[in-house]
């Protein structure tokens, strides 16, 4: 039987020796959380906003302990300031992992409206991401974004497309 | 009595920034919240452990702890202005629910914006930050009453287990010298002065 997305993921991070898992949480993501905060290798823990958990990463990062931030789309588009003038300016590889929702049958139109922030920002920034959609491209394009994000001492962000999660649309049917 | 946020002495920002690093012997990091609290550490003297912020306003706490978590064996000091804070204040519960023995926050409270001209925060009614840190989890938070007390508490937070918060109450002088604006460069020699990164570049 394949593994899950999240059993890639958490085999990518391990391999790749992030440790330091500052997020917010999000629901699609909360089997990966609730596998990084069964497994002592990793240091994983909420924080009021995704900025904080951006420059606990940089901090941990410049010191020796790589890190990644979770979180939705949402959460993303709060953090343009400090991407640019924080793992962008300075070149610290802060990897991103970002719960893609407000796409392929989203119910709320506030997520809907922020979803197409996401992109232009990304591009803004020129900071390197991938979308991963399949099942059989998540550990390759995992792995090789986090590795050279390390490499080239960039920022990064992985996107995690509903195709890959099955994040579930609303149960209610249009115009109902 | 305990020092309150309106019988601490008001000090000087650079003047305190100085004793603080003449307190440094065991190359503790610090890290400068932006504008003048990085302004005065670059005036106090660069030492390689030193992390100057460009922007990311209200993260020097957050980048502090990020290096607290990956080296815990090292004290690390973060330095935040009063408005940059109120940016942050969530951190603060962050940083009572993990309990780094190792971290330092001093608040650098001039109640304004002085970059921007000086003029006044949202705290203006009184908002207390030790007494925010103390309600967020850090028992120990403390105002400094002036020169002396500020030395003790800075001792104190190089002797015990943290996380400590010290508020300084400051007056409106403006800072020393402002820092060199080179990110890379000053990542780099942050990196070097953590030991996390060797170049046979001279640095």
């Amino acid at each position: 039987m394949s593994q899950a997305w999240h059993e890639i993921v958490l085999e990518v991070l391990k391999a790749n020796e992030i440790r330091l898992i500052p997020y917010v949480p999000d629901n699609v993501l909360k089997p990966l959380i609730a596998a990084i905060h069964a497994d002592p290798f990793f240091t994983a823990f909420t924080t009021a906003r995704e900025e904080e958990a951006v420059g606990i990463v940089a901090g941990g990062a410049m010191a020796g302990m790589r890190g990644m931030v979770l979180m939705q789309t949402s959460g993303f588009a709060t953090l343009a300031n400090v991407l640019a003038s924080l793992p962008c300016a300075f070149q610290i590889p802060v990897l991103l992992m970002i719960s893609e929702r407000g796409t392929l049958g989203e119910f709320n139109l506030g997520q809907a409206a922020v979803w197409r922030t996401m992109r232009p920002t990304l591009e803004a920034l020129a900071m390197p991401h991938q979308v991963i959609t399949r099942l059989d491209e998540c550990g390759f394009i995992a792995d090789r974004v986090i590795r050279q994000a390390l490499m080239t001492q960039q920022p990064a962000a992985l996107v995690l497309s509903p195709l890959l999660t099955g994040a579930k649309a609303s149960p209610v049917k249009a115009g109902s | 009595m305990a020092t309150t946020a309106h019988n601490a002495k008001r000090l000087h920002r650079f003047d305190a920034t100085k004793r603080l690093v003449a307190r440094l012997q065991r190359e503790e990091a610090v890290i400068g919240g932006i504008g003048h609290s990085n302004f005065d550490l670059w005036a106090a003297g660069h030492r390689p452990q030193n992390f100057y912020m460009l922007g990311s306003m209200g993260l020097a706490v957050p980048i502090a702890l990020g290096v607290a978590l990956a080296q815990p064996q090292r004290r690390v000091f973060a330095l935040e202005g009063d408005g940059s804070l109120l940016m942050q204040l969530g951190c603060l519960a962050t940083v009572a629910t993990l309990r780094p023995a190792n971290l330092a926050i001093l608040v650098m409270d001039n109640g304004t914006y002085q970059i921007t001209g000086g003029q006044a925060t949202p705290a203006a009614g009184g908002a207390d930050y030790v007494a925010i840190a103390r309600g967020c989890g850090i028992a120990g938070a403390a105002w400094a009453a002036d020169e002396a007390d500020l030395e003790r508490l800075i001792d104190n937070a190089l002797a015990t287990d943290g996380p400590h918060l010290i508020g300084l109450k400051l007056d409106d002088q403006g800072p020393a010298a402002q820092t060199e604006r080179d990110p890379p460069q000053i990542r780099d020699r942050f990196m070097r002065g953590l030991g996390t990164k060797t170049s046979k570049l001279p640095g």
